[in-house]
């Protein structure tokens, strides 16, 4: 009863300040809802706050670049607006569209090195930081406390709660034998990807950053898995591949179960990058979307804009709660995978027998 | 389209940070609270089974007690009874001898009273004799005068016998 009547109080006080904050995008005449999607999907050079008026409030961030004249270094306010500095400028379109170029002897557009701090890797930063400062934390509360003392309590007892699920339930049930060699790398992978997750929901800076919904980062965790899969996968592993136990035919003049197999090796990985980019990326997508919603019927009248505005908030309320959700779900299912995967790369005696 | 190329620069400082962080919790924050995780586990473990082994203790201890208590319960009883029946004996001893010190006592006084009585019987049976022998002198003395003589005589002897027996 009580909750019911505080997101009514939300709600209404959202609609107050809609039809005003709607006011001043109506004046803009319509509405890139794509633009206003992609623009917080994507990355930047600098971080974009907010805009007070007509004054953008954002962190100009460092530009490090390579180019052909060789290294650059300046802040991303100098490229603002398509400004060219040093040769360099921001390409509006074509296939190098909101990226670092320059011109080529040729006259085409090039990318440069490029390995700017840009908001996704200042995110990056700020999380890895994060997460590193909070387990550190945790860790130094076990250093500071006799075993037989006490258990901790709070935040302490939180992790400590989280990390033994993980370690439990996930590595140690789905990994096998040697699950305390590879239990580090799972947990860490699972809590980056859950910190990140949540920060991204954040709406506001340090927040905010679309980071695992960028297909570069999941790339580069799901390569993670993948070497240490295939680096440290056993004799047995890559004779399941390339000899699996299935009828001869199907192996010996054409090699199709061994291709399959061979493929299965390099589809895995792709899928675990594939899946936490698509799930988070369309998270953010879908609430950008439901906020713009406001924006969208702001055109339409003071009527239809405070009915949308509520349907758009209680709607937005709803997503950010199943966001939070899939947080934790696909950091979980990174981890539950990456431990299968790493599982099946070191198969026991019996595990062997029963899969087949 | 732009959203499924990984960015060189982004896939670099992921590496990057990916590699750093993974370095640091797995050598400074993972094993750390694994390890205490574990090493409570343990300890826990064996508490309870020392707690176990108290309980058996002091279950034991607790009938050791019961029957200690039990043990003691029955001698006390048993002294309590040696004590009451030594004292009926020392009652019932006394009592007999103090029986036996009043006979003593009682015989010895008969005996007296006895003697005494004896003595006395013989003494009046001695003056009886003096008196007898008195009278009989007396009387015989005056028979040899006259009848009337002699009874006076008599008289007045028993008279002088009787005053001589008061100065006496």
């Amino acid at each position: 009863m009580k909750r019911t009547k505080y997101l009514s109080i939300i709600a209404g006080l959202c609609l107050l300040l809609a039809p005003q904050t709607a006011r001043a995008a109506e004046a803009e005449k319509g509405i890139d809802v794509a633009g206003i999607v992609f623009g917080h999907i994507e990355d930047s050079y600098e971080w974009h706050i907010t805009d007070v008026g007509d004054v953008s409030v954002h962190i100009p961030l460092p530009v490090i670049v390579k180019s052909s004249t060789g290294w650059h270094v300046f802040s991303s306010d100098r490229l603002k607006d398509g400004a060219e500095y040093e040769g360099l400028y921001i390409a509006q379109e074509g296939s190098h569209a909101k990226k670092i170029v320059e011109r080529n002897a040729a006259g085409e557009e090039v990318r440069p090195l490029d390995i700017s701090i840009t908001k996704n890797v200042l995110a990056l930063f700020i999380n890895s930081a994060l997460l590193v400062a909070i387990m550190l934390g945790c860790a130094r509360w076990y250093k500071r406390h006799e075993v037989n003392e006490s258990a901790p309590k709070g935040g302490v007892g939180m992790m400590e709660a989280t990390v033994m699920y993980i370690y439990e339930d996930v590595v140690k049930s789905c990994v096998g034998a040697q699950y305390r060699r590879y239990a580090p790398y799972l947990l860490t992978a699972f809590f980056f990807i859950l910190l990140n997750n949540l920060m991204g929901l954040v709406p506001f800076f340090p927040g905010g950053a679309n980071i695992t919904g960028n297909i570069a980062i999941t790339v580069v965790l799901a390569l993670f898995t993948f070497v240490l899969t295939n680096v440290t996968g056993s004799k047995e592993y890559w004779k399941d591949i390339f000899w699996p136990n299935v009828p001869t035919w199907l192996k010996a003049p054409v090699p199709l179960m061994p291709l399959i197999e061979f493929i299965g090796v390099f589809t895995k990985p792709f899928t675990l990058a594939m899946r936490l980019f698509a799930n988070l990326m369309a998270g953010h997508a879908g609430i950008l979307s439901i906020v713009c919603i406001i924006f969208i019927t702001a055109q339409l009248g003071a009527g239809i804009c405070s009915s949308m505005s509520f349907i758009a908030v209680i709607f937005g309320i709803f997503l950010n709660a199943l966001e939070v959700l899939v947080a934790f779900i696909q950091a979980y299912v990174f981890t539950l995978l990456s431990a299968i995967f790493i599982g099946i790369a070191h198969p026991q005696a019996e595990t062997t027998t029963e899969n087949k | 389209m732009g959203l499924l190329t990984p960015d060189s620069g982004l896939l670099f400082w992921m590496v990057v940070c990916f590699g750093v962080v993974f370095f640091i919790l797995a050598k400074y924050a993972f094993p750390v609270i694994i390890n205490a995780v574990d090493k409570r586990k343990k300890y826990i473990d064996s508490s309870l089974e020392a707690a176990r082994q108290a309980n058996e203790q002091l279950q034991q201890a607790k009938t050791e007690v019961e029957n200690l208590l039990a043990e003691a319960r029955r001698q006390q009883s048993a002294i309590l009874k040696e004590a009451a029946a030594t004292r009926d004996q020392i009652v019932a001893d006394a009592r007999g001898r103090a029986r036996e010190e009043a006979q003593k006592a009682l015989d010895e006084t008969r005996h007296q009273i006895a003697a005494e009585k004896e003595s006395a019987v013989n003494d009046i049976r001695r003056q009886v004799a003096v008196l007898s022998v008195d009278v009989a002198e007396k009387i015989l003395r005056r028979e040899l005068s006259k009848d009337q003589e002699q009874l006076d005589f008599i008289n007045r002897m028993i008279a002088e016998v009787e005053s001589e027996r008061e100065i006496k």
